[in-house]
Formats: C-alpha cells, sequence, structure tokens
C-alpha cells in the first residue's frame, strides 16, 4: 500500500517579502515589553514567609506610599531576560572587533573559579585570619602585573580603567605635593588621540590640561612634547601602543625629557593587550600604568562592566599607593587598610578592590603562563596586521602601509565622494552579522574606523570577516548605497532616533495617565 | 594554548600575506634595546584542571559566609539570590558584550538599562536614576563633585554616621580637587547636630540611613536646613533592601540619593565587583555622573532604547566631563535588576520585613547578654552593640570559635573616640535561630 | 540694524542698546541636530571672548563664547523646550542671549557680514 501521509518535504514557494506578523516577533526574534507593562506589584517570584509578629523598631520611618515595582513569577521573569539577551551582540556569538577594548574570549574557567564560594561568598571585613586565601589570590596577581609590566608594585583597588588613572594622577599630584611642588605643577600634557578619560581625569584631579599634537605619522613625538615641558608641568599622559594602533617609537626619550623636567610619565594601559611579554612599561620609563583587567585579562565585560584597574606604579610612586594593599609577613599576609602612618594618598573606594575580577584575571594568566601571555600578544598583533594587509588595497590607512600594533586603524577617505559614511558602513556589517568596529576613534583621523580582531580568532574566521569587508567595500565602490544608507535591516531595531532620545530625554518608565489608558481601552 | 586558536602555519601564512619575515618584524617600533629576548619569569601554561587545582586551594584557605553563622554588614550584606539570577547573568549575550555603544544589537542591555534606572528611581523616590556607577562609595564621591557643580560652593559636611569608607572616598576626592571637608565625628547615637554645621558656603550634606552603626535617620528636617541654605542634601544607603520598609529618601527632601546596591543579587566577593546606585532630581540631569539610557524609536517607528545625554560624558566632553566614568557596573546591575524584578514590590517588602524581624529578635536576645548593651534607639537590619572590653578581640575569638560576629567599629575607625568597645552586627534572611544562638553564645564566651 | 560676526561663528545683531548673540545658521549646519543649550543666568557680566553658553547636538557640545563684553540682560527660555529652534532659525528665533554691551567699540573687530561669508567660503 502507498503511504501518502505525513508533511510535505519540499520547500514550498517563498514570496519575495516577508508578511508582518501578528505578533511583531520574527520567528526566534521576540518583541519584548517592559516589566512595568506584564508585571503587577501583587506578583513575586521568590518564596519568603511573613515574620511572626513583632514590635518593629524603626523610629516611625515606616516606609507607607506603593514603590512601584513590579514583580515576575520565575518562568516569566527567565522568559523575559531569555529574550532579551537575544537582542544582543556578543563575543561568545561573534568576532567583535571593537578598537580599543579588546573584546577577546572570556574562558569559562574563570567564570567557575570566581564563585568559588570561597571567594564569592567571604566578605571584605572579615576578620583577615578568615581570608588569607582571599589576600593570597590578590597578592598573587600583583605578583604577576609587576612582572609583565616591570614596575615596582602595583595599587589594586581601582575598579576600572578610568578609576584606575585617577588613582595613578592621583598618585602623582601626592609625590609632588611630597616635594613641596604642588603650587607650581599644575599642568597635565595629553595627546589629541588619548581617550577622552585621560583630560577628563587630570581635570578631575585638579590639574590644567595641556594638548600634545600628534605627528603626520599618527605619533606623539618628543620634538613636539620638548617645548610644553617646564616647572609647571606634573605629568605627561600617553597611551601606548597609542590609539591609531601604534607603539610610540620615541617613548624612551620623551620620558626621559619628561623626568628631566621633573615631571612624571603616565601610561594608559588600555593597549596592553599588544605588548605582553614583548616590552615592559618600567623598562621604557612609565612611572604609572591602569592595567584594565577587563580588556587584557579577559575579565567580561558585561555589556558595560564592572572592570577592574589596578595601577603598576614605579618605585618614585610606589609609597604613595592608596590604601587598602596587601603585605607579606612571612607566610602570612596583612591587610593594611589605614593610611596613617603610610604615605598613602587616601582612598579610591570602599573595601579592597575588584575581587570577583582579581579571580579571573589570575584564572586567565595561570591557565596562560609567560609563555602564553606572550604569544596571546604576538598573535592579537598578527592578527590585527593580517587584517590591515588584506583590507588596505581597499580601504585608507592614514598613516600609510606600515606594521601595526594589535589594531589597525582605517580612515575614511576611501569614502570620499561614495554617499556612504562611516557609520553607514559600520551599520551594514551589522547586517552581515558583525559587530562594528570602533567608529569616530581616535578623534585625530576622520571618520575613524578601529580594528581590533584580538588573538582569539582563527585563521578562518578572520578569512571570512576579511571577505566580508572586501564585498562591502566593493558594493561601496560600485555604488549599491542601499546596502548602506538604511542599514541595519535584519537586526532587532533598525537606526534609532538619537536626536529624538537627548532633546526629550525619557529616563525611565512611568504610568500612562489614566486618560490615555481610558483610550486604549476603547 | 586552548585559547588561541591560530596554528602555526596559520601563523607562517599570515606573515607571508603580511610580507613579513618574523613576527618580530611587526614589532621594529618598539626601540630594539627594549624588545624583550627572554621569557618574563612566570610559570608556563597550565590545564584547566591544573589552576582548578591552584586555585580551589586558596579559595579553600578562606572561610565562606554560607559555611559559619554569619553577621558581618557595614556596607556589604549577605543575602539569599535565586538561582535564576546567576544563570541569566552567565548568559553569553549579557556577559561577554561591550558597552551598548551600537543600540541596534545592544537592545537587551538597553532595554534592562531602562527598566534598572526605573527600578531604582522608584526604590529611592527619585526622579531619575543613572545606568550604575562602580559602587557606592565611589558614587558618594560623584554626588559630592556633583553637587559642587550645582551649587558653585566647593564645601561638604560629612555626617559622622557616613560609612567611615566613604568619606575616606570622599575626602581624598576634595583634596585632590582642592574642596573642603566638614568632618563630623563619629555618631554611634546618631545625635549629632548637622542643622548647625550647615553655612552659606556649604555645598552639600551628605548623611547615610541607615547610617554605618545602623541608626534611621529622618532627613526631611536636615533637608529643609539644607534648601534653606541652598545646599543640597546628598543621601547614602549601603543596605538596598532596606528601603522596601523603611521611608525613602526622597519623600524626604534628598537632592541627590547615593547607594550601595550588591545587597540585591549580587554576591559579597570579598568586596567588588559591586554596584553603585545614582539618582537625582529631573532637574539635576544634565549635571549628572555616569551613563544614562533613553527612550525613543527606530526608523520603523518602533520603540527602543540608547545611551543618551552622553555630552556630559568624557568621550565628547573630555577635561570639561562631569566625570571621567567610562565603564560602570553593567553585570552587576543585571543582577540587581533580575533579583529585584523577582521580588517584585510584595517581595521586596516581605524581605525586607523578614530582615527586621531577625535583627530585632538578634537585639533582643544579645541585650540580654552579660555585659553586652544594644546602642540603637532605632534600625532596619544592622545595629550596634557596646561590649565589656576590646571589641576587636571579641571578634577575633568569635572567628576562631567559627562565628563571624560583626565589624568591630575600630577597624573602620583605628583612631576614633569612644569606639574601641563597639560592633556593628548584621542580621538577614539567611540567619537561622540556630545561628543567632550560636552567636550569642560565642559572643558570650568571648568577652 | 548692526550684525557683526566672530571667527567661532557667533553673531551679535544690535537692537536697541542691547546686542542679540547667537550662534549663525553655519555653525548649526556643521553641528547638527542641537539638542540643549546651556545659558547664562540674566545678569551675569562676560569679557569678550569668555565662555558664555554651551550648545550640544547628539555627538558633540561646543562653548558659545561672547562675542562683546557686558551684562546678560535677557536669555531665549523657549529654546529649553525646543532646541531644535536653533536648527530651524539661528539667526531669528534661535538666539541665546542678549548683552548691554559695554564698549561697542569692540564690534569694530568683529566680522561684517560679507566678511563672514567670506571667512565661510574659506573654510571650504
Amino acid at each position: 500500500m502507498l503511504n501518502n501521509q505525513g508533511r510535505p518535504t519540499h520547500a514550498g514557494e517563498a514570496t519575495a517579502e516577508p508578511h508582518r506578523t501578528f505578533t511583531s516577533n520574527r520567528a526566534l526574534q521576540m518583541e519584548e515589553a517592559l516589566i512595568f507593562e506584564i508585571g503587577r506589584p501583587d506578583v513575586t517570584g521568590v518564596d519568603i514567609d511573613e515574620p511572626a509578629a513583632f514590635s518593629p523598631r524603626l523610629g516611625g520611618l515606616e516606609r507607607a506610599a506603593a514603590i512601584g515595582l513590579p514583580g515576575l513569577s520565575e518562568p516569566e521573569a527567565m522568559r523575559h531576560y531569555v529574550r532579551l539577551s537575544q537582542k544582543n551582540y556578543s563575543i561568545d556569538g561573534g568576532l567583535y572587533p571593537l578598537g580599543s577594548c579588546t573584546m577577546k574570549h572570556n574562558p569559562r574557567l574563570n567564570e567557575r573559579m570566581a564563585r568559588l564560594p570561597g571567594f564569592a561568598d567571604v566578605h571584605p571585613l572579615q576578620p583577615q585570619s578568615t581570608v588569607q586565601g582571599a589576600l593570597d589570590l590578590i597578592d598573587e596577581l600583583a605578583r604577576w602585573l609587576v612582572e609583565i609590566t616591570g614596575m615596582e608594585s602595583v595599587a589594586m583597588s581601582p575598579k576600572a580603567g578610568a578609576h584606575g588613572e585617577a588613582c595613578g594622577i592621583m598618585a602623582i599630584r601626592a609625590a609632588i605635593e611630597a616635594s613641596g611642588e604642588a603650587a607650581t605643577r599644575r599642568i597635565v600634557l595629553v595627546p589629541e588621540s588619548a581617550h577622552g578619560t585621560n583630560p577628563a581625569t587630570a581635570a578631575l584631579v585638579g590639574f590644567e590640561v595641556r594638548t600634545v599634537p600628534a605627528g603626520p605619522d599618527g605619533k606623539v613625538h618628543a620634538d613636539a612634547v620638548r617645548p610644553l615641558l617646564g616647572p609647571d608641568v606634573a605629568a605627561i599622559m600617553l597611551t601606548n601602543p597609542n590609539t591609531c594602533g601604534l607603539f610610540e617609537s620615541e617613548i624612551v626619550e620623551i620620558a626621559r625629557l619628561v623626568h628631566e623636567a621633573g615631571a612624571y610619565f603616565y601610561c594608559d594601559g588600555a593597549n596592553l593587550n599588544a605588548i605582553m611579554g614583548k616590552a615592559r612599561p618600567g623598562d621604557l620609563g612609565v612611572d604609572a600604568m591602569h592595567i584594565n583587567l577587563h580588556k587584557t585579562f579577559s575579565t567580561p565585560h558585561g555589556g558595560g562592566g564592572p572592570g577592574a584597574g589596578p595601577v603598576v606604579l614605579s618605585k618614585r610612586l610606589a609609597a604613595f599607593a592608596p590604601v587598602p594593599f596587601v603585605t607579606r609577613d612571612g607566610d602570612a599576609r596583612r591587610l593594611v587598610e589605614d593610611a596613617d602612618g603610610t604615605q598613602a594618598f587616601g582612598r579610591m573606594t570602599t573595601f579592597h578592590g575588584q575581587m570577583g575580577m582579581f579571580v579571573r584575571a589570575l584564572s586567565f594568566a595561570l591557565s596562560h603562563g609567560g609563555d602564553g601571555l606572550r604569544q596571546a600578544s604576538e598573535d592579537a598583533v598578527l592578527s590585527a596586521n593580517y587584517v590591515r594587509a588584506c583590507l588596505g588595497d581597499l580601504m585608507s590607512l592614514p598613516f600609510g602601509d606600515r606594521p601595526c600594533m594589535h589594531e589597525v586603524l582605517f580612515d575614511d577617505a576611501w569614502l570620499k565622494d561614495t554617499g556612504v559614511s562611516t557609520l553607514d558602513f559600520a551599520k551594514a556589517m551589522i547586517d552581515e552579522g558583525y559587530h562594528p568596529m570602533t567608529v569616530y576613534f581616535p578623534l585625530v583621523v576622520h571618520g575613524a574606523m578601529l580594528i581590533e580582531p584580538t588573538e582569539s580568532e582563527s585563521k578562518a574566521s578572520l578569512d571570512l570577516f576579511i571577505a566580508t569587508l572586501r564585498d562591502l567595500a566593493f558594493s561601496v565602490k560600485n555604488g549599491d548605497r542601499d546596502r548602506f544608507s538604511g542599514a541595519p535591516y535584519h537586526a532587532p531595531r533598525r537606526r534609532l532616533d538619537e536626536t529624538r532620545a537627548a532633546r526629550n530625554p525619557v529616563l525611565r518608565w512611568t504610568a500612562p495617565k489614566l486618560a490615555e489608558k481610558a483610550v486604549a481601552a476603547e | 594554548m586552548r585559547y588561541l586558536p591560530l596554528t602555526g602555519e596559520d601563523r607562517g601564512l599570515m606573515l607571508r600575506r603580511i610580507g613579513a619575515a618574523g613576527v618580530d618584524d611587526l614589532f621594529a617600533d618598539i626601540p630594539a634595546d627594549k624588545l624583550l629576548r627572554a621569557q618574563l619569569d612566570l610559570p608556563s601554561s597550565k590545564s584547566e584542571l591544573e589552576v582548578e587545582r591552584l586555585l580551589s586551594r586558596m579559595a579553600g584557605r578562606n572561610t565562606p559566609a554560607g559555611s559559619v553563622p554569619f553577621f558581618v554588614g557595614c556596607g556589604a550584606y549577605r543575602h539569599h539570590v535565586p538561582a535564576s539570577v546567576d544563570h541569566l547573568i552567565q548568559r553569553s549575550e549579557f556577559l561577554t558584550s561591550y558597552t551598548p555603544y551600537q543600540p541596534e544589537i545592544a537592545q537587551g542591555t538597553l532595554h534592562y538599562l531602562f527598566e534598572f534606572q526605573t527600578q531604582v528611581a522608584a526604590l529611592t523616590a527619585m526622579d531619575v536614576a543613572n545606568a550604575s556607577m562602580y559602587d557606592g562609595s565611589t558614587g558618594c564621591g560623584e554626588a559630592v563633585l556633583m553637587a559642587h557643580r550645582i551649587t558653585r560652593r566647593r564645601k561638604a559636611v560629612l555626617s559622622g554616621g557616613l560609612h567611615p569608607h566613604y568619606a575616606e572616598v570622599v575626602r581624598t576626592l576634595s583634596r585632590m580637587a582642592d574642596d573642603q571637608i566638614v568632618d563630623m565625628p563619629a555618631d554611634p547615637l546618631a545625635s549629632e547636630d548637622l542643622i548647625a554645621a550647615i553655612g552659606d558656603d556649604v555645598s552639600c550634606v551628605v548623611v547615610q540611613s541607615p547610617d554605618v552603626f545602623g541608626n534611621l535617620r529622618d532627613l526631611t528636617p536636615i533637608a529643609e536646613a539644607c534648601h534653606k541654605r541652598g545646599a543640597l542634601l546628598i543621601a547614602v544607603f549601603t543596605e538596598a533592601v532596606s528601603l522596601g520598609l523603611v521611608k525613602p529618601p526622597g519623600e524626604m527632601g534628598a537632592d541627590i540619593v547615593v547607594g550601595e546596591g550588591q545587597s540585591i543579587g549580587n554576591a559579597l566577593s570579598f568586596g567588588g565587583p559591586y554596584v553603585g546606585l545614582f539618582a537625582t532630581r529631573q532637574k539635576y540631569v544634565r549635571q549628572m555622573p555616569g551613563r544614562l539610557c533613553g527612550e525613543t524609536v527606530d526608523a520603523e517607528g518602533r520603540r527602543g532604547f540608547v545611551l543618551t545625554l552622553s555630552t556630559r560624558e568624557q568621550h565628547i566632553r573630555r577635561d570639561k566631563a562631569t566625570s571621567n566614568i567610562c565603564t560602570n557596573s553593567g553585570l552587576c546591575a543585571l543582577a540587581f535588576t533580575i533579583h529585584m524584578t523577582l521580588l517584585g514590590e510584595t517581595g521586596l517588602r516581605r524581605l525586607a520585613r523578614v530582615n527586621h524581624a531577625h535583627a530585632v529578635k538578634l537585639a533582643d536576645m544579645l541585650g540580654g547578654v552579660q555585659g553586652v548593651s544594644v546602642v540603637n534607639a532605632s534600625f532596619f537590619n544592622e545595629f550596634t552593640i557596646r561590649v565589656n572590653g576590646d571589641a576587636a578581640a571579641a571578634v577575633e575569638k568569635m572567628a576562631a570559635k567559627g562565628v563571624l560576629g560583626g565589624v568591630p567599629v575600630s577597624r573602620l575607625l583605628p583612631r576614633g573616640a569612644g569606639v574601641r568597645n563597639l560592633i556593628v552586627v548584621a542580621n538577614t534572611e539567611i540567619n537561622t535561630d540556630e545561628d543567632r544562638a550560636a552567636f550569642v553564645a560565642a559572643l558570650t564566651s568571648s568577652l | 540694524m548692526t550684525t557683526r560676526y566672530t571667527k567661532d561663528h557667533e553673531y551679535v545683531r544690535l537692537e536697541d542698546d542691547a546686542g542679540v548673540v547667537g550662534i549663525t545658521d553655519y555653525a548649526q549646519s556643521q553641528l547638527g541636530d542641537v539638542v540643549f543649550v546651556e545659558l547664562p543666568d540674566v545678569g551675569k557680566s562676560f569679557k569678550q571672548g569668555e565662555q558664555a553658553a554651551v550648545v550640544e547636538s547628539v555627538k558633540a557640545a561646543s562653548e558659545v563664547y561672547a562675542p562683546v563684553s557686558g551684562e546678560v540682560v535677557a536669555v531665549n527660555g523657549d529654546l529649553e523646550g525646543a532646541p531644535a529652534t536653533v536648527n530651524e532659525d539661528a539667526a531669528g528665533k534661535g538666539w541665546f542671549l542678549k548683552i548691554r554691551l559695554a564698549n561697542a567699540g569692540e564690534l569694530d573687530g568683529l566680522m561684517d557680514e560679507a566678511a563672514y561669508a567670506a571667512f565661510v567660503k574659506s573654510l571650504g
């Protein structure tokens, strides 16, 4: 007997235009409302028993009015956040070439280690005798950071890169005060190409910012620094490798000049990933440098943090490091929390820094070892140069065809008169399944596109990325503007109206007015 | 090395494509005498198993809070966090994404930040909140700077009930910015006269409630006095759960509210990472530090979210920015918002009541111990006891007996007057009757 | 009616005894969508070239300098609710502030309309 039951197995006829769905969902891509629209204040996803009757001791300060917090049951909450997560790009999901951000693989071993109860479930104010392992971990990571950078010591407590910058500049200020020059040394030199955090930090610590021009080759030159130095200069803040992806080849000479002028050399260490095991900031004359553990040491960036920004310090600055810090007392570790009796300039934060990030960073460092860290830096630099070599014929390199460090910078000269902007190009990458590179930074080149592939990509992955960018570049050259002007077409959202958001800021959900509700009900 | 996908063959092919003879050609800009030839003086790479062994050994030398009767607070609190929170924050798309610079492919992050901002604003009863700071203490420092910008005055008054670490952070920042600070002496009885300290040159008064000793403070008269003198009231809290039961700072006239959000959704983690909550009045939004997420529409008119008002921030304003902050505490904010969504208003209020009820029970028990008295007239889930003798020694002795029995005030205020016999004790929903009994027994035998 | 221009693209237009200050149409076109204008308090005095206001677009913030010295006698409060006015009518309804001139002689150092047009043209 012929059995003709069962489902059709051919593809059927696909129409050109997908129809609009009833739900506005697009298969796996779900629309999701706000918790304030789907939750209710009387719903809770946590079972807690009411306490037995007791007399409160709130001193008459009881909260009476409704708070306005909706609740969801656990299944509803799971669904809400899982659906939200599906609207995010991630390094686990694809290549994330954000220059200056070092989006490398985040090993899950690190997560497992950070969750060991001995690290995750210890309180910062437990007696020190009960946290010797935790103090040892901080001390051990400090040893790695000091060795990798060739510096004297490290202040571990800063919470992120910019916080580390503040810590380093404060240490410099403390040193200047100690030498009685606080009134005269008021200026911090910052190159135009610097991260915005550098001038913001210098201003925060009470210094006046003076800009150092970059040379036509994208680098800061000793000749540009020399005339700016004098008895009024406190420090220079240089990023090395710099934000154009280049190693500051005159850095040793610049450091010498800065020291000769009695000033200090702060290095923005955001780009440390290029030089681990290849060069040590301590050998180059650096006095202070923060390390972004969430970049170089693979601690996850979590959609905008937390970071961790330990600051390595030179001999001249080591004594001024803020409390708390760990010292060795034979085999025991001791946490010094009181600045009194030390030269510490003060305190950056409660407690002892980003312990959860320290565990992950040490897990990363131990896994790589000294040899692996060096290999990681070499691979990161190799990959960036490979991208440069494979795209340099189509896209324009502002500083010519020369080796870069771990990131390669293109400008928009090649887009001139095509009607496609850097932003358009970036948005078209989204449709191709890539997170765009860093765009419009650094400010020293026009329409900047800064690509940092990191050491985490296979050659096949790099080749596909390169092929995609080449295909996009050919589209630009062939005048296929539609591919760019309306992009992204396939993301969870099309381009968003930032002007509207800024002109009329809506920064929180508010309950719709009763009248509007009535209209909606009709 | 398991994390590095390139093979030796790949590297050779890539070098050839680049036109380099060896990888060191790519490092030619490093001065030749500074290029490291030798390996770093560090161990070589290790397997997962080896790393796990090493780190587990270190972790094993600590006493986890969950393994003993545990009553430590003073700025970080142990609460039960639902299992789903940790699962959700480890989803790749949350854990391994960057700051949402490309909003079309970061709506997940932006959407929860918008919800987070709304929750924080509701919790504090303020108009608006930002997308988080590093932690409560750094948020407190930023709040003082913000008050200086708004009032164009440069002198802050710090309450003697403010967490001493917070005060130290503010002092450090202020000294560096050449601003002035008036420090009130340690105030375990909440009896200081802050209003008398508010002169016409004062930019802000910083008051914590529940304060570091656990006292609840009525901020209303202080707010009124501040406003009369053209100063701002900065209200601080370190235990977010308290706001489920205690009158929120926004209802008492605070202008800026900063707090530590760790106690909702986040682990103790030996002090970090935590999440700073920061809220203010609508009229001060443009003076606020940190990232802000706002609602808008996309090209098809659909609701979406973006980072907004970024002209306040360092990447645009550089040395004129409201703050140098860049990274915040995104993932900890996510843990906070998920836990808060699971609790909802009903769960939060209930959780807060349980905390308070347990703390009242413990206070009554400790008050009955010979040589111990409870200092506070009011409190939420944390209070201060005065013991006969040296508090730090008593806490050490209790630890040796396997009870983590609070924080000796002298640890936070090593030179504070009249604090050597004070212990701050926290009691949350995690503590059982057995824990409390063990605490009382350990304390009794440690005095 | 006299209007004078600075190299930073501010204009000052004499009306009665006050100078109406704003940014030029060229400036608004370069800034893009204006989202916020931070104005000084009435009664504040500025020296020529001092920062008097800040104009923000989505992506940039630019200082606006006083083109002439004097005291602020009025500010354009309408901009708070409608910053787009600066884009729509920079020379008219999108004015920023009115200054009572301390020294009318300062006007002589500024560009007239023709000179400013030539200056803008030279910027390419």
